[in-house]
């Protein structure tokens, strides 16, 4: 195995008595998808937010690519290729679909100090930011407001915006929440296409979803991995079934 | 396309044109006081727009913003105060003398403004929301109070400037050619500001305001950009400050008062947040309307107070929109934003 | 020693006034997520009723029992008939409306009371001193402003902790949804807290009225320092309002106090005096900024 592109070792918090992370190890490897389930509460969401750094874990290190990123700020990690996306999703809505994504482009072309030439005729920002959209099909969309779209396009927006920055990890905080049947299927297969270029690390409750794309699957329960292997392992895990999928099993 | 180009230019260029022959006009019709009225409404459109930078653009609600405009006030008359009576404003580690220099004095004051607003902005940035206004109103009244204790300076009364600051070819004791001159500094701001808004700074800047948090995941620096433009708000508050120490040829505390900050505020939203010309149209409007309440009755307050919270909670979005709903009707495109 | 003594008093005792004046406003904040300006209006209000009443009467003790009530019916009256729509506007708007009743009621205390300043008299049982310790008088009414707010204190503490009321406040305080998802009746509760706060503020003014004198503005500048209070505190913490007035009180008084003593011993008379009172009067607001720097959501945050 290669060194892996994110490495989780013992990771602790706690909110008062309620425990989010309890001794939490995991990785993800170059060019992989690694899905992370459990029921409500099992601590998945704060997960996604001590990778990203919007919160500070008890104990425990984040290394990305091989350096330690756990005391680093949000954005600091942003520009080191750890994109992430919003299990709600988080626009601009008043910018067009364009504007969103040239804005995620722009992230990563160095400071934005520069008061003087129009930004949205920069072709710098939006040739980039066009090329994205085609990657999840919404050139057509480009120049509605954002907050006009429907659910499912600002579903592929969100993505697009993570995608921008060219990031070499991708974590995904429920990618088709709230998505009809259709949209999801559409999104599922995009996210297979993309998985060539970019790891992820993918929390999802929809159970298709999770065993179409996942390479690797871990179970979190309070907080804690009590299990983690192949999406065929987990399948026919006792200790998983009676957990989590005994009560949850996809109908 | 030309059309629609030129009905969008043409309001700004009619007005500019009126702004430019004002003088001759209130010079013909016998009011030349008016000039003097306009002279002031420019310089407070200079404050407003300033603040309508983070405001309006950056979503800070900061209620200290006449700490800028004051002490960019006070840098003049210190510095006048010092030229007058030859006595040095500083002997050690160097010999500072005073000066009614316009071209040491207004830089000055744009500087000291800019460095309050940095430190304020530093410290106030760690926070959001109320805890972000009732430090920045906390800052201002620190600076406040400040400006009361120097005695020197005339204290709670404030001082009075023997004469306008010295700027060359230019009279600026002539109150046209110190309109002129504040109205062409009130035009070059506004076209800065439009390119600065459009700039790849700009549309940080009202990134953040929508969504902060986005920006962070992002990669964006979040509070490095907010303190740059709380600090460049500060810069420009400072001009203004400078422009209104020489219109009024005096300064003092009340010009940091927290109620000033808050005639700022109203300026702003009274005209539209977030708009080029918004913070103009609401200073004109909020000066001329305490002008005509006040000859209405001595207590205009009771009328503009409520009229305040009415609006508020029933109109919105500022002056600034109605031009944009006629300009609209008139078929030509608006500012989106 | 014998003067410290009694500066500690006097900052104590403007302490527990700004915890009359803070520990309304943080819950209105905190759970409203309301900031009122227009909370020192109610100050300065209940001091001038009380004032009027006590000249008419000669009674302090009826000036105050107007004053409190009359002033958080016009506050409950004024929350649900406009500022309750204000809630969920966004801080601007209610920044800008409440800066609208500041300057109404400024203008409309002019027209009804003139603009010169009144004096409240001390009630005669109070107008005497009391010895701390031997030898030490100190004014009896200030010993009782401090024992009123003391009082106040542990009964805020007691009604927060232990009544269904407080229990409603302390879950509002941290989380506004979960109140109204207990099938609470949420804007009788928010009337009521509004209320409340504007009838400790009322206290406040009509305690500060022998003190200081009763005039129009007398409530935006007590207003600021109890927002220096409040950020201090944590925006929805009793303990917290009570900490950081204690803490700005004394920290504020002994400066002003010693300040430009201690800086005699270093600087020539003059100069001392001057950067004296000057760093005096900047003294709290960099205390303010300090504790930020190192807390910025103050020294209790009652949000998690």
């Amino acid at each position: 195995m290669s060194t892996p592109l994110l490495e989780i070792d013992g990771l602790q918090k706690a909110f008062g008595a309620v425990i989010a992370s309890e001794n939490l190890s995991l990785d993800v490897q170059p060019g992989e998808i690694h899905a992370v389930i459990g029921p409500n509460g099992a601590g998945k969401t704060t997960l996604i937010a001590q990778l990203s750094g919007e919160i500070a874990p008890d104990a425990g290190r984040i290394a990305f690519a091989g350096e330690d990123i756990t005391a680093l700020p949000v954005h600091a990690r942003a520009l080191r290729g750890l994109a992430r996306s919003f299990q709600i999703t988080s626009l601009f809505p008043r910018f067009t679909v364009l504007e969103n994504v040239a804005l995620a482009v722009q992230a990563h072309q160095g400071h934005s100090f520069r008061f003087w030439r129009p930004a949205w005729r920069d072709p710098a920002l939006i040739e980039p930011a066009k090329e994205t959209l085609r990657r999840v099909a919404m050139t057509r969309r480009e120049d509605v407001p954002a907050g006009t779209l429907a659910h499912g396009e600002q579903r592929q927006l969100e993505l697009a915006m993570a995608l921008a920055g060219q990031p070499r990890l991708l974590l995904l905080d429920e990618p088709t929440a709230g998505m009809g049947h259709e949209d999801s299927v559409r999104m599922v297969d995009l996210l297979l296409d993309l998985k060539q270029e970019v790891a992820m690390l993918l929390i999802e409750h929809d159970m298709d979803a999770v065993f179409r794309l996942a390479d690797r699957i871990t179970v979190l329960v309070y907080g804690r991995a009590i299990a983690s292997g192949s999406p065929e392992t987990i399948r026919t895990d006792p200790e998983v079934r009676r957990a989590y999928l005994g009560e949850e099993e996809p109908a | 396309m030309a059309d629609r180009k030129l009905i969008r230019l043409l309001p700004p260029l009619l007005f500019a044109v009126a702004l430019a022959l004002l003088p001759v006009l209130a010079e013909a019709a016998g009011r030349g006081y008016l000039i003097g009225v306009s002279t002031n409404v420019l310089i407070f459109a200079i404050a407003a727009s300033s603040l309508n930078l983070i405001l309006g653009y950056g979503g800070m609600v900061s209620l200290g913003h006449a700490a800028f405009f004051g002490s960019g006030a006070y840098v003049v008359g210190i510095l006048a105060h010092h030229a007058m009576w030859g006595a040095p404003l500083m002997v050690w580690p160097f010999h500072i003398g005073g000066t009614e220099s316009a071209f040491i004095a207004w830089p000055l004051a744009i500087l000291v403004s800019a460095l309050l607003a940095l430190v304020i902005g530093a410290i106030s940035l760690r926070t959001s929301g109320l805890y972000f206004i009732m430090i920045t109103l906390a800052f201002a009244q620190m600076l406040f109070f400040f400006f009361i204790a120097l005695n020197e300076y005339g204290g709670e009364d404030g001082m009075s400037l023997w004469n306008r600051s010295h700027a060359g070819p230019l009279d600026l004791n002539d109150n046209t050619q110190f309109f002129y001159l504040v109205l062409a500094f009130t035009l070059a701001l506004l076209f800065l500001k439009h390119r600065l808004v459009n700039s790849r700074f700009g549309v940080v800047l009202t990134g953040i305001r929508d969504n902060p948090r986005r920006m962070r995941a992002l990669g964006y620096p979040v509070r490095r950009y907010q303190l740059a433009a709380f600090t460049l708000a500060g810069a420009v508050a400072g001009l203004a400050g400078a422009l209104i120490a020489n219109q009024t040829e005096f300064v003092s505390p009340t010009f940091l008062h927290w109620t000033r900050s808050g005639e700022i505020l109203i300026m702003v939203v009274l005209g539209g947040m977030g708009t080029l010309f918004g913070p103009l149209l609401g200073a004109a409007a909020f000066l001329l309307l305490e002008e005509t309440l006040a000859d209405l009755t001595e207590h205009w307050m009771i009328i503009f107070g409520p009229l305040l919270l009415l609006v508020v909670l029933f109109a919105r979005g500022g002056l600034w929109s109605l031009v944009e709903r006629l300009r609209a009707a008139l078929g030509g495109g608006g500012e989106r934003r | 020693m014998l003067l410290f003594l009694e500066q500690t008093l006097n900052g104590l005792q403007l302490g527990v006034m700004l915890f009359l004046m803070a520990s309304g406003l943080t819950l209105i904040a905190g759970i409203m997520s309301f900031i009122n300006l227009a909370h020192g209006s109610f100050y300065m209000i209940g001091a001038f009723v009380a004032a009027s009443v006590a000249q008419a009467t000669g009674s302090f003790m009826l000036g105050l029992a107007v004053a409190l009530p009359a002033t958080a019916i016009l506050a409950m009256v004024l929350e649900s008939g406009a500022l309750n729509r204000l809630y969920d506007r966004d801080h601007l708007d209610q920044v800008l409306a409440t800066f609208g009743l500041i300057l109404f009621f400024n203008e409309l205390v002019k027209i009804v009371w003139g603009a010169q300043p009144f004096y409240l008299n001390t009630p005669d049982w109070l107008s005497g001193s009391v010895e701390i310790i031997s030898g030490v008088p100190y004014p009896a009414y200030r010993l009782a402003l401090i024992v009123t707010g003391l009082a106040v204190a542990l009964f805020l503490y007691l009604l927060i902790q232990r009544s269904r009321l407080g229990m409603l406040i302390r879950a509002g305080a941290s989380n506004r949804e979960m109140v109204g998802a207990l099938g609470v009746n949420i804007k009788l509760l928010y009337t009521l807290v509004f209320g409340l706060g504007a009838l400790l503020a009322a206290l406040a003014g009509v305690m500060a009225g022998p003190i200081y004198a009763v005039q129009i503005g007398m409530g935006e500048s007590i207003l600021i320092l109890t927002f220096v209070v409040v950020v201090v505190g944590g925006i929805g913490s009793i303990r917290g309002a009570f900490a950081g007035a204690l803490l700005i009180g004394l920290v504020d008084t002994m400066g002003r106090a010693y300040l430009p003593d201690m800086l005699r011993l270093a600087l020539p008379p003059a100069t001392a005096d001057n950067l004296g009172a000057s760093l005096a009067s900047m003294s709290i607001y960099i205390l303010m900024a300090v504790i930020l720097a190192l807390r910025p959501r103050g020294l209790f945050p009652a949000h998690g």
